[in-house]
C-alpha cells in the first residue's frame, strides 16, 4: 500500500510536476510562476538565496498551501494530501513534541502517514539502532542533543517508507559529521527508488548529491535541468600564463581576457583547445602554463541567478 | 474518508495519551472541588432567595361564596405579611367524585398544583404532597383561620398526604434542570481554556507543518477535540461516581431521593451525556478556532477572559428557559446553537416529549460541523496563509 505510486507516475516518468505555480500572501507575490519537472527517482535540488521563495514552492508541491495559480502534480495527484501516505516531509523548522520519546515521536510520524503505531515502533527500534540511537529511543525529546532530536525527525520522515521525500533546508544546524550522513542517507533512498526534492542555499551539498536542479530567484525558476546542463551553460575558463609578453600570438585571445597577475583568464573560444593552442603556438607565445577549467555549480548559479542572489549565497557557496 | 478518520484518531490518541498521562491531569480530576464550593455557597443562597420567591400553587374546590372569602383571607394576610411566596389561589367548583378531582388537579401541569383544599370552610381538608409542619399548611390554616372567623384560633387543618404533587414535582424537576444546567456550563467553562491553548503546542514546537502535511485541517481539529472530549468523559466519569456515592452516605435514601426528571432518570442521563458532548463540540469548536490563531500561551490568556464572559452571558439566556420551557424566550434559546444543548438538557428536566430532543440534537450537530468546517477553513487562511483570498460570508461554503 505504501509504495503504490499511481500509473500516470509510472508513464509520465515524472514524480512532482508544475507549471506557473503562483503563491500571492496579502500583497505580496512570493512565488511567481514557478515550472518544475522532477523525475522520478531522482535527487533533485532547489537552490536559491533566502527569500526567493523555496520553502513556499515546497508547501505548495505537498499540499500544506494552495496554490493562487498554477498547476501541480505529486505522485499523480492534483491534490497533494491524496498522496500523503506517499510523501515524507522535513520541514525547514524542526518540531516534535518534547515530551514524547524518542522511539514514540518516530511511530507518531508514521501514524500521521498511515502506518500502525506497532508496525511504525518496530521499525522506530530498527531506525535508531541503524543510526547509533538505540539507547535514547525511551528518551524524551526535550533531553535529546539539537543533532540528536534533528535526526530522530528525519527518521519520522522516512519510517513509513515513501516514495517521494521533500527536505526543506535539510542541513541547516548539522554538524559536518552529520551533514555526511544526511547525504549518505539520502543518497541511500535514492538507491531504492525514492524520489528527493530539498531545498538549500549551500550549493556544494546541491553539487555533491543532485542529478537535477532547480535554480530560484525573486520567486521564479531562473533554470531547471541537470547539473550537467547548468554547467554546460557556461564555456570553460582558460588560464594562460605565457613568456612573451607581445607578438602574434595576442590575436588568438579574445578581447574580453582580463589579467589576474601574469595570466590572462577567459572563455575558452567556440572552436575549442585545439586552435586555440596552434594560434598560440603558431604565434610564439611561449606557453608557460595553460589550465582549461571545467565552470562549478556556483560559478553556473552566479551566471543563472545573477551576482545579487549569489552574493546573497557567497558566505555559504562552497 | 476512512484516512480522514485515522487521521483524526492518531491526532486524538496523542493528545488523550497526552493529556490523561500527564501529573497536570490530577489537578483535572479535582477541579470540580472549587466550584462545588462555589457552588454550595451561592446555591444555598439562591435556594432561600428561591424558596422565599416561589408561590406554590393551591388548587381551592369549593363553592363560590367560600372561595371569594378564602381569596380575600389570602389577599389580606400577603398584605400584612409582605412576603413574596403567599400561596396562589385557583378555584374550581365540586365534582361528583372528589378523589378523582383532587388526582386530576394534583397531576396538573398547567398550573402545576402543590395541594388541594376541599371540604370548603365548613370541613377544610388539605390534599397533596405536603405535611403539617410545611409552609404551605400553615399559610393555609391562617387563611382558613381568617376566613371563618378572624376571632378564633386557627383551626386543626386535616391533611392528606400524598406521595407526589405536580407542584412538587415541578419544583424538584426545576431544581434538576438548574442543576443539570449548571453542571453543562460549569464542565463547559472548565474545559474551554484547556481546548483553546490545544494548538499552542503544536504551533510552538512547529509541528503544525508536519501534521497540516499529512493530513486535512479538519482532521486535526476534530482529533483534537474528540481528544478533549474522551479526557473529560473520562474525568466526568470520575466525579460522577464520586458524587454518587457522597449523596448515598449523607442523604437518607442516598440517590433515589434525588428529584425523577420528567424524561425519567434514563433517559436523561443518556440526553446529558449527548447535550454534554454537543455543547462541548459546539463551544470547543468556537475556542479551538479562536485559540489557533493565538502564537503564545499569553495571548490564549488574553482571549480566555472575553470567552468566559460569553460564556457566562449565554448560561444566563440559558438558564431562563428553566420552569417555563415553552415560552419565547425558552424557544430562542432553544434555536441559539451555543444555548441550545443547555436549554434542552433542562426541558428534558421538565417535559416528557422525545422528539424536540432529537430534533434538537440533529440541530446542533449540523452547527458543530459547520463551525468545524469554517474553523479549519479560517485556520489554513489567516495561520497557514493558505487559499486565495475569500470574503467572511463565504467561508461557510467551503
Amino acid at each position: 500500500m505504501l509504495r503504490q505510486v499511481s500509473p500516470s507516475v509510472e508513464t509520465s516518468g515524472l514524480a512532482v510536476e508544475a507549471r506557473d505555480l503562483v503563491k500571492d500572501f496579502a500583497e505580496t507575490r512570493a512565488v511567481n510562476g514557478v515550472s518544475l519537472a522532477v523525475p522520478t527517482g531522482s535527487i533533485y535540488g532547489l537552490l536559491g538565496p533566502n527569500g526567493a521563495g523555496k520553502t513556499t514552492t515546497l508547501r505548495m508541491l505537498i499540499g500544506i498551501i494552495d496554490q493562487s495559480s498554477g498547476y501541480r502534480r505529486v505522485l499523480g495527484h492534483e491534490h497533494p494530501l491524496d498522496a500523503a501516505p506517499l510523501i515524507g516531509y522535513l520541514p525547514e523548522e524542526r518540531g516534535l513534541y518534547p515530551s514524547m520519546h524518542a522511539r514514540e515521536a518516530i511511530a507518531f510520524m508514521g501514524a500521521l502517514r498511515g502506518l500502525s503505531l506497532r508496525e511504525g515502533r518496530k521499525r522506530a527500534d530498527e531506525l535508531l539502532e541503524q543510526h547509533n540511537l538505540g539507547q535514547w529511543a525511551k528518551k524524551p525529546i526535550r533531553t535529546l542533543s539539537k543533532g540528536m532530536a534533528q535526526t530522530v525527525q528525519l527518521l519520522g520522515t522516512i519510517i513509513h517508507k515513501p516514495r517521494l521525500i521533500v527536505l526543506d533546508e535539510p542541513f541547516a544546524g548539522l554538524d559536518a559529521i552529520n551533514q555526511g550522513k544526511l547525504e549518505d542517507l539520502i543518497r541511500g533512498e535514492a538507491r531504492n527508488g525514492v524520489t528527493i526534492i530539498f531545498s538549500t542555499h549551500v550549493i556544494a551539498h546541491a553539487e555533491r548529491l543532485c542529478e537535477h536542479i532547480a535554480i530560484i530567484a525573486s520567486g521564479k525558476v531562473a533554470f531547471d535541468g541537470s547539473v550537467a546542463e547548468a554547467r554546460g551553460r557556461l564555456r570553460p575558463i582558460v588560464r594562460l600564463r605565457t613568456r612573451a609578453t607581445d607578438g602574434q600570438w595576442r590575436s588568438a585571445i579574445p578581447a574580453a581576457a582580463r589579467r589576474e597577475g601574469d595570466e590572462y583568464v577567459f572563455e575558452l573560444p567556440e572552436g575549442g583547445p585545439e586552435p586555440l593552442l596552434k594560434a598560440l603556438i603558431d604565434g610564439g607565445a611561449g606557453i608557460e602554463t595553460l589550465a582549461i577549467e571545467r565552470p562549478g555549480l556556483h560559478d553556473a548559479f552566479v551566471a543563472i541567478a545573477g551576482d545579487k542572489a549569489a552574493a546573497e549565497m557567497g558566505a555559504v557557496a562552497r | 474518508m476512512r484516512r480522514f478518520i485515522h487521521s483524526a484518531f492518531v491526532i486524538a490518541r496523542r493528545d488523550f495519551g497526552a493529556t490523561v498521562l500527564s501529573k497536570a491531569f490530577i489537578f483535572f480530576l479535582l477541579a470540580p472541588i472549587f466550584p462545588l464550593l462555589m457552588g454550595g455557597l451561592f446555591g444555598g443562597i439562591g435556594a432561600r432567595v428561591a424558596s422565599q420567591t416561589e408561590q406554590p400553587v393551591v388548587a381551592v374546590v369549593s363553592s363560590e361564596d367560600d372561595y371569594e372569602r378564602i381569596s380575600a383571607a389570602r389577599d389580606r394576610i400577603a398584605d400584612t405579611i409582605p412576603m413574596a411566596g403567599v400561596v396562589r389561589l385557583s378555584h374550581y367548583a365540586p365534582e361528583g367524585d372528589l378523589a378523582a378531582q383532587q388526582q386530576r388537579l394534583l397531576a396538573s401541569r398547567n398550573p402545576p398544583v402543590r395541594a388541594v383544599l376541599s371540604g370548603g370552610l365548613a370541613e377544610p381538608h388539605v390534599t397533596g404532597a405536603v405535611t403539617k409542619e410545611t409552609d404551605v399548611v400553615d399559610q393555609l390554616r391562617l387563611i382558613v383561620a381568617d376566613a371563618q372567623t378572624a376571632e378564633e384560633p386557627p383551626p386543626e387543618l386535616p391533611v392528606t398526604q400524598t406521595a407526589v404533587s405536580s407542584g412538587s414535582l415541578a419544583k424538584g424537576q426545576s431544581l434538576t434542570a438548574q442543576v443539570g444546567q449548571m453542571l453543562l456550563f460549569f464542565l463547559a467553562l472548565l474545559l474551554s481554556g484547556m481546548v483553546m491553548s490545544q494548538l499552542i503546542e503544536e504551533k510552538s514546537n512547529k509541528i503544525i507543518e508536519v501534521i497540516a502535511a499529512a493530513m486535512p485541517i479538519d482532521a486535526m481539529f476534530i482529533g483534537k477535540l474528540f481528544a478533549m472530549l474522551t479526557a473529560s468523559i473520562l474525568g466526568i466519569a470520575v466525579w460522577l461516581s464520586v458524587g454518587a456515592i457522597v449523596v448515598q452516605l449523607i442523604s437518607a435514601g442516598g440517590v433515589r431521593t434525588l428529584p425523577v426528571p420528567a424524561i425519567g432518570w434514563l433517559g436523561f442521563l443518556a440526553l446529558g451525556f449527548v447535550y454534554f458532548a454537543l455543547n462541548y463540540l459546539l463551544l470547543g469548536a468556537i475556542f479551538l478556532t479562536i485559540g489557533a490563531q493565538a502564537s503564545t500561551a499569553r495571548e490564549v490568556q488574553t482571549l480566555s477572559l472575553p470567552t468566559t464572559f460569553a460564556q457566562v452571558l449565554i448560561f444566563g439566556f440559558a438558564s431562563t428557559a428553566v420552569g417555563q420551557p415553552d415560552s419565547t424566550n425558552a424557544l430562542l434559546a432553544a434555536v441559539f446553537p451555543l444555548s441550545s444543548p443547555m436549554v434542552m438538557l433542562a426541558r428534558a428536566a421538565q417535559e416528557p416529549a422525545w422528539w424536540p430532543h432529537l430534533l434538537a440534537i440533529l440541530w446542533q450537530a449540523a452547527w458543530v460541523i459547520l463551525i468545524l468546517r469554517w474553523g479549519a477553513r479560517l485556520f489554513r487562511k489567516t495561520v497557514l496563509k493558505s487559499g486565495p483570498r475569500i470574503p467572511w460570508w463565504r467561508f461557510g461554503r467551503a
